[in-house]
């Protein structure tokens, strides 16, 4: 098998993001579907900040609200994949740049992941 | 009070026209998205932000899945400059909590204005062939593909770029948008890279970018699903729609003009609401 380069790269990279999007993007639809479908005719509120319900904002809550069918939480669930879509990407170059025995930017990305682990973690204490 | 299905289907409709346009003149779906929520629809200015960062996501990585295939992207130099932007986005994240959220408006009109008129300054490809020893040694200098074949390129000021990249990331954290404009300024003015390669590469940063804040926002209830779902899917579709009419016209000056009217209309309106403690 030929060593593994920056072409091919290129197309897994592609390939998950597209992905990514559209399975994400269809989640949020058929949530969306659900949601207007039980709580469309409900009065709207987002005039004053007040954070989102506890079903959407843990993962446990989601998980449950998922099983349940409820909109907002599958709707939120295709939301974290898509938040993770451009994360995964970051994590596939890691290991491309491994395959192509390119320890520099091998570092770099891992760098990237880092910081974004920083920033999940510094969210969670705020 | 309008219920719920209403406000989506305006929503719907509202960020559909805001991807078009920004799809259409490449300053993004955010800018007219956030304006839209917050002054029209009268939507608390962190769930806006919350939904504009999910829906800079998915256009940036819709359409960096196209532009990386074509091998247009410089993969490495959008790596590098992701230290930066993601270290911006995360600080950018973490202030949004302690900074009066009219002192947000402000800021999201002044740099609204100020991409609005780097989007319309006339852009001469120059191709940069000087030798720079950090480009060198971090492998950023490439080709990318034309009609008369590939045409390769050289990195500059790569020190002074990386430092824009910071500042990029913190607008982008701090107001919940791509922050395309001030990326694409940094890579064309201080790091000379053809403009080409600069829109898809910072395209193909964006996502990065915004998911670095999101990660934030999400765990602090900034993003809220029955707000962001017609936000991103709309959004969404307008850009691929743009995309479609980009390919098929070429005449898209006078478009950027029109824009530029409803920019600075749009900035002008946030400022003034931020001064007068109405936002």
């Amino acid at each position: 098998m030929s060593r593994f380069k920056d072409t091919d790269m290129q197309a897994v990279i592609g390939w998950i993001l597209r992905l990514g999007v559209l399975l994400s993007m269809s989640i949020i639809f058929i949530g969306g579907i659900i949601y207007l479908y039980r709580h469309g005719h409900i009065p709207a509120d987002y005039h004053t900040f007040k954070g989102v319900p506890d079903f959407v904002h843990n993962a446990p809550g989601i998980f449950n609200g998922v099983i349940t069918f409820r909109g907002r939480a599958i709707i939120q669930a295709g939301i974290i994949l898509l938040i993770a879509t451009p994360i995964l990407r970051v994590v596939f170059s890691a290991i491309g740049f491994i395959l192509e025995r390119d320890y520099l930017y091998t570092g770099i990305t891992i760098l990237v992941l880092l910081i974004i682990t920083a920033s999940m973690l510094s969210g969670h204490a705020g | 009070m309008m219920s719920v299905i209403v406000l989506t289907l305006i929503i719907f409709i509202g960020s559909y026209f805001a991807g078009l346009l920004g799809s259409l003149t490449g300053l993004g779906g955010g800018f007219v998205i956030i304006p839209l929520l917050t002054l029209l629809l009268k939507v608390d200015i962190h769930y806006a932000i919350g939904a504009s960062l999910v829906s800079v996501i998915a256009t940036s990585s819709g359409s960096a899945a196209a532009y990386v295939r074509e091998g247009i992207t410089n993969i490495r130099l959008g790596m590098f400059l992701e230290i930066a932007t993601t270290a911006g986005a995360m600080v950018g994240a973490l202030i949004a909590v302690y900074i009066p959220t009219n002192f947000i408006a402000i800021l999201f009109g002044v740099i609204l204005i100020t991409s609005a008129v780097m989007s319309l300054r006339k852009k001469a490809e120059l191709i940069n062939q000087e030798k720079n020893i950090l480009a060198e040694k971090l492998k950023l200098n490439s080709s990318f593909p034309t009609a008369n074949g590939p045409v390769a390129y050289s990195v500059k000021n790569v020190g002074s770029g990386f430092f824009m990249m910071l500042f990029a990331g913190v607008i982008s954290g701090l107001l919940g948008i791509g922050s395309g404009a001030l990326k694409v300024l940094a890579m064309d003015t201080v790091m000379r890279i053809p403009f080409k390669v600069s829109t898809t590469t910072s395209n193909f940063m964006i996502g990065v970018t915004a998911a670095a804040s999101a990660v934030v926002y999400l765990q602090r209830g900034y993003i809220d699903p029955g707000l962001s779902m017609p936000v991103a899917i709309g959004v969404l579709l307008g850009a691929l729609s743009g995309s479609k009419i980009l390919v098929h016209t070429n005449s898209s000056g006078w478009l950027r003009w029109i824009f530029a009217i409803v920019v600075t209309f749009l900035a002008t309106q946030m400022i003034y609401n931020g001064f007068a403690g109405k936002i």
